[in-house]
């Protein structure tokens, strides 16, 4: 049998009219798609090289590029879609795993496109959160089942000692990236953004390098299985601490960082040789059991004198809820819940496409059962996995979570256009890459504002949807199920969910 | 002017110098009365583009470099036509051809004057016999070739004034006879390579003789007018223009009977002061600091005298600025070749210097090392960026790691020590 | 007046080299970019020296020194400090060639020609619009603004 070729994902279309020969797109493209012909004076593109990041396109001072999907079609097969045959056609040819990176991309049902929020109409009114105070602020962290207090001369003082908590200015986090899986520049970027926009970024289990000292008291420090980076400045530095379980692109799996990523700055930050190999194994090799855990919170608890909140991060997998149940015992300050859709710079396709639970019904469920058990208030929810609008949080925060953490936001407001290639570390938009051809493609300084600018414009529209639902503070909203309804779902659906079907009442 | 002027700042010499010295004064003090004298009667010209002038490139009033506003807004009285011709130190007055000048600071900027080699049968009433440093040279002797419509010249001396005068000749139609004594042209500047490309370059244009190792002997008159020439090695030119170029010296008549110190210029201190210390000097006749010798001498370039005439004005209006000395630099276009030079471009090799050069085709480059630290540097043909070699001159920067880099054509910035290249892209105190 | 001049932060610089694009751009008769290439105007020759070499690049171009050597130094008055914006222009007709500017510019960001014997290019910071193109065009904030006081000038939107 002849060999197949992969067909090219993308086509590259050049209006002549157009584009001047500055050559620029084929200075920037990491996959050398584009060439200039010195005999010819023209721009020849490979389409089969293009990834669809779109760098060309957005460089090109005339716009003379256009990206297109590639419309080359198989025989229409419900079953066998192009995407299946060619999956086969490669492995067929490389015999290897497929790899990808980013969230999972298949067509699953997606809740959060069947849940809509409430508004207040007459028998309660709405608020104008431009005219009246709205507030977003959120603490994360262990809270005390009551509250103790003395009142002294006209003052409370509370009697109850609280942890430190974590104090965000809005219910949104900028989740695990390790510096490795993306470029310091794009660290740099979400520390800054955090810090200026009152929220926090979590280094992943990369380390902390040095240029993100002056951050890291707005940062979530991870400890994961590899134990990367870990030292007693790292956990003092930090303002929370995560052990890191799973990941909800690839639960049950470990991470590997090729030794040709581990450069000199990334070496001295994860405390590896330079060059060597970065492997996370799939389990923590001391955690067998709750207890285990148990001890592992205590003995950073001990470390970090009790003064910083320790939270636990898992993928949503069939047994949430009696897991998380099992964290929050062990005391855990907060429990990261990541979800099928969550992102990743590198997983193996087969897993990161049919592993784990949608994170809105996980967050439920968590949040019910915990309440059943009377421990909610021991720990805050974070939900995390393919949150992409301000109402994806909104609805996250009314079926139980505290905040939400995101990635793939985050990253596409620094550039990325969600290609998927990740794991080559080629990365246009210098993100996921350490070249420092590349890296240096991402300004920390319109990082941040660009991140700042999301935030900002997503805690006014939470504000505007709060409003709505004549809401004033998002504490009221946390758990507040009836202000979401379903349309479209089944029983067992809305069941889990805890929420009512679209047209039934109060 | 009035028979007996007083004033806060005298300058003597209305060139580079004194034209800087006006500015640096007024950077210090707006207001103290400054008065300028030449004895030349243009208010204000660039005497290197006199042989534009000759060679009919530029007219008379293109060859200012500051325009007449700038003595206007700066409030200086310019007495043109007017020579120094004695300095009373004690009463701090200088006397001069229209009157007295009583002074409180002053500058020196005096220049030099042309040198002229001892040669038999020279008289300086011989018609056709010219030097070639001011504009008053130059318009004689325009007026001269029209007059006598001239087809045919000699030219004593092979150095920077001596072809650019010969360039200005070759443009008007003249063939030139170039007689240079040592063995090639421009050998103060360049070195033998760089020499014999000029000298190739001079050759090609056919209008053009390039005799070296040779000198005038004997200049032939019929009665008071030139008439011919005889060289050392014998050999007879006839010809109605003789211009010796054979170089200059500073113009220290002034100082000669004062107890001010000199040896070949006015010696200078790092305020640019004489021995005297409220007189100072700057240009072609002060003998300053050599930032590569270390060394006082005598820099008879545009930028020298620049630099030093506005440390000395800013000093004389009571800065404290330090000239921090220069070294010799060049920038010339002779016949189509444009070539600039810094430093030591020639260096006997066994003094632990090392070379790097490259020749080829109408480029040439060459670079002088010396523990390896640049000290010098040609470049012929191919000019650009070369500015960049003044810097690493200048603050003595180690090039050992980009060696290889220095005749690259896309030699830049970049190759330098991050730290040097910031401080110079920043922008913060760029000063050469 | 101290000009505003132009910051480089070579560790941004993504080497697209679109800076001298717009440079050129900005500097042609039409000032529009498809016509500046693809018509038939005479496109000029842009301010920038763009260097690069392995993943390091900047574009570089005049600092309008405070001190600036190449007016001290020039023997035609051609190179000159604008009185009212303190930036150092070159008036081209004046300019004979003798390369003083050249010699004396330490960045050696001045370009010639050597046909004509003139400079041919030297930043003016875009003397026809408030915001010098490089500045404003590149994509990655490489190339800022800054004022007398070092402090960034940022355009204004809309």
């Amino acid at each position: 049998m002849a060999k197949a070729k992969n067909i090219a994902e993308f086509i590259i279309e050049r209006d002549e009219k157009k584009c001047i020969k500055c050559q620029a797109c084929v200075r920037v493209c990491s996959n050398d798609v584009h060439n200039y012909d010195e005999e010819t004076e023209e721009i020849l593109s490979d389409n089969i090289k293009c990834v669809g990041c779109h760098f060309c396109e957005d460089i090109c001072p005339t716009g003379a590029l256009t990206i297109r999907r590639n419309l080359s079609e198989t025989k229409e097969n419900a079953h066998w879609t192009r995407d299946y045959i060619y999956k086969v056609v490669k492995q067929a040819s490389t015999g290897g795993i497929l790899l990808t990176g980013m969230g999972n991309d298949r067509p699953y049902k997606n809740y959060f496109e069947h849940i809509v929020l409430n508004a207040a109409q007459v028998t309660n009114p709405s608020i104008d959160p431009l005219r009246e105070p709205m507030e977003l602020k959120t603490f994360i962290g262990r809270k005390p089942d009551r509250i103790i207090y003395d009142k002294t001369r006209g003052k409370y003082i509370l009697k109850e000692r609280v942890t430190n908590l974590l104090e965000l200015e809005l219910p949104v986090m900028f989740s695990a990236m390790s510096f490795g899986s993306i470029s310091l520049n794009a660290c740099k970027s979400l520390a800054k953004a955090a810090s200026a926009s009152g929220v926090y970024w979590n280094t992943g289990e990369g380390g902390l390098h040095k240029d993100l000292y002056p951050y890291a008291d707005r940062a979530i420090v991870q400890i994961a299985s590899g134990r990367f980076g870990v030292n007693v400045e790292y956990l003092e530095k930090a303002a929370a601490v995560e052990i890191k379980i799973g990941q909800g692109a690839k639960p049950g799996i470990g991470g590997h960082l090729p030794g040709e990523k581990v450069s000199e700055e990334i070496s001295l930050t994860r405390m590896i040789p330079e060059g060597s190999d970065a492997i996370s194994p799939a389990p923590h090799h001391d955690i067998y059991s709750i207890e285990d855990l148990r001890q592992l919170i205590f003995a950073i608890k001990e470390a970090t004198s009790y003064r910083k909140p320790v939270g636990v991060k898992i993928a949503a997998v069939h047994n949430v809820a009696p897991i998380a149940s099992g964290i929050v015992r062990a005391g855990a300050d907060f429990i990261t819940i990541d979800g099928i859709r969550g992102g990743t710079g590198a997983a193996p396709v087969a897993i990161r496409d049919n592993v784990g639970i949608p994170i809105e019904i996980a967050v439920a469920v968590v949040d019910q059962r915990l309440r059943e058990e009377g421990i909610r208030n021991q720990a805050s929810i974070i939900a995390a996995g393919g949150f992409r609008t301000s109402a994806d949080i909104v609805k996250a925060i009314a079926l139980g979570a505290d905040a939400v953490y995101i990635g793939t936001a985050a990253l596409i407001a620094l550039g990325c256009h969600v290609c998927q290639k990740c794991y080559t570390g080629k990365c246009n938009w210098g993100i996921a890459t350490q070249d420092p051809y590349l890296t240096r493609r991402l300004n920390p300084e319109i990082g941040a504002k660009r991140l700042s600018n999301l935030l900002r414009a997503w805690a006014l529209e939470i504000k505007e949807m709060l409003g709505g639902m004549g809401i004033n503070a998002i504490e009221s909203l946390r758990g507040n199920r009836e202000q979401l309804r379903a349309v479209g779902l089944n029983e067992v659906e809305l069941n889990l969910l805890g929420i009512k079907h679209a047209g039934e009442a109060w | 002017m009035a028979e007996n002027m007083v004033t806060e700042y005298l300058i003597i010499g209305n060139s580079v110098a004194g034209v800087n010295c006006i500015a640096g004064i007024r950077e210090m003090d707006r207001d103290g009365s400054i008065v300028v004298i030449s004895d030349e009667d243009v208010y204000n010209y660039s005497r290197p583009l006199i042989s534009y002038y000759l060679g009919g490139r530029l007219g008379i009033d293109a060859l200012s470099f500051k325009n007449e506003d700038f003595y206007k807004d700066n409030r200086v009285e310019l007495i043109l036509g007017t020579k120094a011709e004695r300095l009373d130190i004690d009463r701090k007055e200088v006397v001069t051809s229209k009157g007295v000048i009583k002074f409180n600071k002053l500058l020196i900027a005096t220049g030099g004057r042309p040198v002229i080699p001892a040669i038999d049968g020279y008289a300086e009433d011989i018609e056709g016999i010219f030097t070639f440093t001011n504009l008053s040279d130059a318009k004689r002797l325009d007026g001269y070739i029209k007059r006598k419509n001239i087809k045919k010249g000699v030219i004593l001396g092979g150095g920077l004034i001596g072809l650019k005068c010969a360039e200005g000749l070759i443009e008007r139609g003249i063939q030139v006879s170039i007689v240079e004594m040592s063995d090639r042209l421009l050998s103060m500047t360049l070195d033998k390579d760089a020499s014999l490309f000029i000298e190739e370059m001079l050759k090609n244009k056919k209008q053009c003789d390039v005799l070296t190792k040779e000198t005038v002997n004997r200049i032939m008159c019929d009665g008071k007018l030139l008439s011919g020439v005889t060289l050392s090695s014998g050999k007879n030119i006839h010809t109605e223009l003789l211009i010796i170029a054979a170089g200059v010296r500073p113009d220290i008549t002034l100082v000669k009977d004062t107890f001010i110190k000199y040896n070949r210029g006015i010696l200078v201190d790092e305020h640019m002061r004489t021995s005297v210390p409220f007189i100072y000097a700057a240009g072609d006749v002060a003998e300053g600091k050599d930032m590569i010798t270390g060394n006082n001498s005598v820099i008879a370039i545009w930028p020298v005298a620049a630099k030093q005439g506005k440390v000395a004005g800013m000093n004389m209006a009571g800065s404290d600025i330090i000239y921090d000395g220069l070294f010799p630099m060049n920038a010339v276009d002779i016949v189509g070749v444009p070539v600039i030079s810094f430093g030591i471009t020639n260096p006997s090799e066994t003094d632990g210097y090392e070379i790097v050069k490259e020749r080829r085709e109408n480029i040439y480059k060459k670079i002088v090392l010396k523990d390896n630290r640049i000290v010098g540097c040609i470049f012929l043909g191919r000019i650009e960026r070369s500015g960049i070699f003044q810097g690493l001159i200048k603050y003595k920067i180690d090039v050992s790691r980009f060696k290889d880099e220095l005749l690259s054509d896309d030699f830049g910035l970049l190759v330098l020590p991050a730290e040097y290249r910031k401080h110079m892209v920043r922008g913060e105190g760029i000063e050469v | 007046m101290k000009p505003r001049r132009i910051l480089i932060k070579e560790e941004y610089c993504i080497g697209c080299r679109l800076c001298e694009v717009y440079c050129i751009t900005q500097h042609s008769p039409s000032k529009d970019i498809i016509r500046t290439y693809k018509g038939s105007e005479v496109r000029p020759v842009s301010g920038i020296y763009f260097e690069e070499k392995g993943s390091v690049s900047f574009a570089i171009q005049c600092r309008h020194c405070d001190e600036a050597p190449c007016i001290e130094n020039c023997l035609t008055g051609a190179m000159y400090r604008d009185e009212k914006t303190g930036r150092v222009l070159h008036n081209r007709d004046k300019c004979v060639g003798c390369w003083m500017c050249v010699m004396s510019c330490p960045l050696g960001v001045i370009k010639i020609d050597y046909e004509k014997k003139k400079v041919v290019s030297k930043c003016d910071l875009c003397i026809d619009r408030e915001f010098p193109a490089c500045v404003e065009h590149c994509p990655n904030e490489a190339i800022l603004l800054v004022d007398e006081k070092g402090e960034r000038v940022e355009k204004k939107s809309g």
